[in-house]
């Protein structure tokens, strides 16, 4: 009856909780892992026979602080003096616990051991490892074959991380209304950026790093579920899923890039884009607007389009311009000047984005953009040194290749004579 | 008699199966609908989004609208199916078949239905 499918699931969806609560007792999270994980030894053991508990989290974290307990308490006979602050902490948590089960207000132990994760010291991509690993409790090769390192490369990279994290001044009172909204805002740029890691390199069939935007987009729920009246968690989340999606339409079978325009709309997740829709909605109701509610809505007017001649790209430009107000940035003006070649044609682009070749010397979608409007604008030389700037600055193989792409038009079109078709900028 | 048959269940949980493990849930029920389906038995069948899509509507002097369900519960509604069953017993046993398709824990109430409309929106 208790399927081993359904338990594998339960203990992952009880793990940010779980783990949350066991950190809160012990002040470790080295002590807090290893409580939990031996809780999954035995609810492995349990449940199978007895039925699964009511309540999954609570009973993991029941287990595991037991667990937690004993191991100290050997500890204090093999070795030698207790950690006194430690145990009387545990006995006076023990008192605490059923009403804990209960009210169950585990808000801000999930979003501490989300918090702890965006450590300032830490570089992004250490960051997201150690999340995936401790709050997602994804295993070590799973999380190396994402960033396409080497298992023991990861393995050191995440010690690293959680020596980091260990050696800093976490804060386990309860925070306060300014600190959590602080916290709060810490966590979601780090569940964008696991998605953006995802989502970015995502490319060839299968996409390896797929899992990465699924985690993330999971992790952004666990996060509205905390916080159900935030409009920016609602943005957050909306933009994950709008944005992926497209997943299964932006690459085709030899992992070549197909732009917005170009991709077959039936392919698009009807699902993700009704939840993300909804939840789109559910935020500009708050009319308190913010950068991932901004870029939430651009992706929804993608979306909305049946067709990309449908798409309101004077509506998009609108949206860009509120994003450049409250988040000013090359890129966003880069993505803007997308929407106004579309309502007000390549010259006024190319008039917006050549401010920022000084700031975007060195970023592949300037040059692939700029390549576009140049193009379009006839003035093809230019447009081929453009092109050719591209192609060195490409990350990925379908990067470069996609840019290859429209050098080849350019060759066979300017030996026709004829205007070429138009590039685009990024998805 | 039209049974609507309500499922509850943690949407957590059921938000952590891999897409694999979702499908093939999926494909498992189909089979029992299926077989109603071909009876000429089977009404309209909904699964909803999760909770965190959700909005309220509080009736009151001024209506007020609150974000996610209405109740917080370790179980949410989400989904349903409306079948046709000559008794209670009946419905009980097609609750038990979805049940055996759906792994884990998780409740399914069996309301009869009162008022019916089929409805006309487009899917």
């Amino acid at each position: 009856m208790t399927d081993i499918t359904w338990i594998n699931a339960a203990l992952t969806s009880a793990r940010p909780q779980a783990v949350g609560a066991l950190l809160r007792y012990f002040r470790n999270l080295d002590a807090a892992e290893e409580a939990f994980q031996e809780a999954c030894l035995r609810a492995l053991q349990n449940w199978p026979h007895n039925g699964p508990p009511r309540d999954p989290a609570a009973w993991l974290i029941f287990v595991g602080r037991n667990f937690g307990i004993d191991t100290a308490r050997r500890g204090r006979k093999q070795e030698a003096l207790p950690e006194e602050a430690v145990i009387s902490d545990l006995e006076d948590a023990e008192t605490e616990l059923a009403e804990r089960l209960d009210g169950a207000d585990y808000r801000d132990d999930i979003l501490r051991l989300l918090f702890i994760c965006c450590h300032p010291d830490l570089p992004a991509t250490q960051q997201i490892a150690v999340a995936l690993r401790v709050v997602s409790g994804l295993s070590v090769k799973q999380i190396a074959r994402a960033f396409l390192v080497s298992e023991s490369a990861m393995e050191q990279r995440i010690t690293r991380a959680k020596n980091l994290i260990a050696a800093a001044d976490v804060q386990f009172e309860t925070p306060g209304a300014v600190e959590r909204a602080e916290r709060l805002a810490a966590v979601a740029a780090m569940i964008y950026l696991v998605f953006n890691e995802g989502y970015s390199a995502t490319s060839g069939p299968g996409g390896t790093r797929a899992p990465l935007c699924d985690e993330a987009i999971r992790l952004g729920r666990l996060l509205l579920r905390l916080f159900p009246t935030e409009p920016e968690i609602m943005g957050l989340l909306a933009l994950l899923l709008l944005q992926h999606a497209r997943a299964d339409a932006r690459f085709d079978p030899d992992g070549n890039i197909v732009l917005m325009e170009d991709q077959d709309r039936t392919l698009w997740n009807r699902e993700m884009i009704a939840e993300g829709l909804a939840l789109i909605d559910k935020a500009m109701r708050h009319k308190r607007p913010g950068p991932y509610q901004a870029q939430a809505a651009i992706a929804a007017l993608h979306a909305r389009a049946e067709r990309p001649q449908d798409t309101d790209w004077a509506q998009i430009d609108l949206l860009y311009a509120a994003l450049e107000q409250m988040q000013p940035s090359p890129v966003i003006t880069l993505n803007r000047a997308v929407a106004v070649s579309k309502v007000r044609g390549p010259a006024a682009a190319l008039a917006m984005i050549e401010p920022l070749t000084g700031k975007l010397s060195g970023y592949f979608h300037f040059f692939g953009l700029k390549g576009g409007l140049l193009l379009q604008l006839g003035r093809n030389d230019e447009a081929r040194v453009a092109f050719d700037r591209a192609i060195a600055l490409a990350n990925t193989a379908a990067e470069a290749a996609h840019i290859r792409m429209h050098i080849d038009r350019l060759i066979k079109d300017s030996a026709a004579g004829s205007d070429a078709a138009v590039p685009h900028a990024p998805d | 008699m039209l049974y609507a048959i309500l499922c509850y269940n943690d949407e957590n949980v059921v938000g952590s199966w891999s897409k694999q493990e979702d499908d093939a849930v999926m494909a498992k029920l189909l089979v029992v609908t299926d077989k109603l389906a071909k009876k000429g038995r089977l009404g309209p069948v909904a699964r909803l989004l999760p909770t965190t899509a959700a909005t309220t509507l509080r009736k009151g002097k001024e209506a007020l609208v609150i974000d996610g369900p209405f109740a917080e519960t370790k179980e949410q509604f989400l989904g349903f199916y409306v079948v046709d069953c000559p008794s209670l017993d009946e419905a009980i046993e097609i609750a038990k078949e979805l049940a055996a398709a759906n792994p884990g824990p998780g409740a399914y109430e069996i309301r009869p239905v009162g008022y019916f409309q089929p409805g006309s929106a487009a899917t």
